[in-house]
């Protein structure tokens, strides 16, 4: 055991002290509050980015679905407050990267698993993740950060049940975060 | 006044608002280490603490802070958007999120940030998420039905607990200090 985890790539800056970077994503998000009136999020545009490439090879199906649907009442889901945000997120941790020589392309991974299997694992998990996002009405932005510092007793079940899940399967996964 | 109550969080200010809100978001979550699935995966075998860290000291900040701009009357904290609960599809979600969470390394916020910082697996779990939310999609007209069970509204810990939001927001720093204390002492140094 040494401590927290710091970047591999050579030359790389360490990361930031936790509880530093904790105070900026919270005052990150009572901005938000403040100025848009809404939290933070990342699922909802994934969601209608998804929605929007379906709509493409399947227009009249996705216009019908029942989820989908209303998202095209007022033109094209990706007009969307939440879309926008979500480009700003990667050009934001673009530029953090960037500045702090970590851009570092490649499959991250334990020392015990390969790049396939890793790959394999992140689609099956991002699966999962997506699909569960939609269930759960938000993911660890919309609900577990956002929903948790609006005291709302439904983020704070998710937030415990999102951990309480990730220990469950944690020993089921552990070869793919080995050393 | 905010955007989202004044019904202009879905025009061209409220876009370039968010926009700018998403780039500090962003930027936050790399200098934490988020665009490092290892890292992100190491709190399911206590390796490494920074998701416990940042997100608890992030919800005790952002808590804090809205209760305060409230009680100074600066931010009237009410006309925030506020999520319903749904209880049981935020728990069963919840599990499964924590599932693919620990397997895929990421969730869809730090997995933008990791495909901005090269890692290739950010890439595949964000393209899979894709696909997962138009399974569900799909299963919607089997899953409407279940997604009703255990609908409550909006309800907020000061409402179950009958204690104010000041008082509410207190706890949870308080409860996140000690969690603090245990991790400094206990957890590996570098």
């Amino acid at each position: 055991m040494t401590g927290p985890i710091q970047p591999s790539a050579l030359g790389a800056q360490r990361y930031w002290n936790p509880y530093v970077a904790g105070v900026g994503l919270g005052l990150t998000l009572l901005l938000s509050f403040v100025a848009l009136g809404v939290g933070l999020g990342a699922s909802g545009s994934t969601a209608r980015v998804a929605a929007s490439a379906a709509h493409v090879l399947a227009p009249a199906a996705v216009e019908a679905n029942g989820y989908l649907g209303p998202w095209f009442a007022s033109g094209s889901p990706l007009a969307n407050y939440l879309v926008f945000m979500s480009i700003g997120t990667l050009l934001g941790g673009l530029a953090s990267a960037l500045f702090a020589r970590r851009v570092d392309v490649g499959v991250e991974r334990g020392g015990r698993v390969s790049a396939r299997t890793r790959i394999a694992f992140a689609i099956g998990g991002g699966l999962l993740v997506g699909f569960a996002s939609r269930m759960a009405a938000g993911c660890t932005s919309g609900q577990a950060l956002t929903g948790s510092a609006l005291l709302l007793g439904g983020s704070w079940a998710f937030l415990v049940a999102v951990f309480a899940g990730g220990f469950l399967v944690a020993p089921l996964v552990r070869k793919e975060w080995l050393p | 006044m905010n955007l989202y109550d004044s019904g202009t969080l879905e025009s061209p200010l409220g876009w370039t608002v968010a926009l700018i809100v998403g780039l500090a978001f962003g930027f936050w979550l790399e200098r934490a280490g988020f665009g490092s699935s290892r890292k992100l995966a190491g709190i399911f075998y206590l390796r490494d603490f920074a998701v416990v860290q940042v997100m608890f000291t992030a919800v005790a900040t952002a808590a804090l802070g809205l209760v305060a701009l409230d009680v100074a009357g600066l931010f009237d904290a009410s006309r925030v958007y506020r999520m319903e609960t749904l209880l049981a599809p935020q728990i069963v979600g919840g599990l499964l999120f924590g599932a693919g969470f620990v397997a895929g390394g990421w969730c869809p916020g730090t997995a933008l940030v990791g495909a901005a910082s090269g890692k290739l697996d950010a890439l595949a779990f964000l393209g899979a998420t894709l696909i997962g939310s138009l399974v569900y999609a799909a299963a919607w007209p089997q899953l409407a039905p279940l997604q009703d069970i255990g609908a409550c509204g909006v309800v907020t810990l000061p409402d179950l607990l009958h204690l104010s939001p000041g008082i509410v927001a207190a706890l949870i720093v308080a409860v996140a200090l000690v969690a603090f204390t245990a991790i400094n002492r206990f957890a590996p140094r570098r």
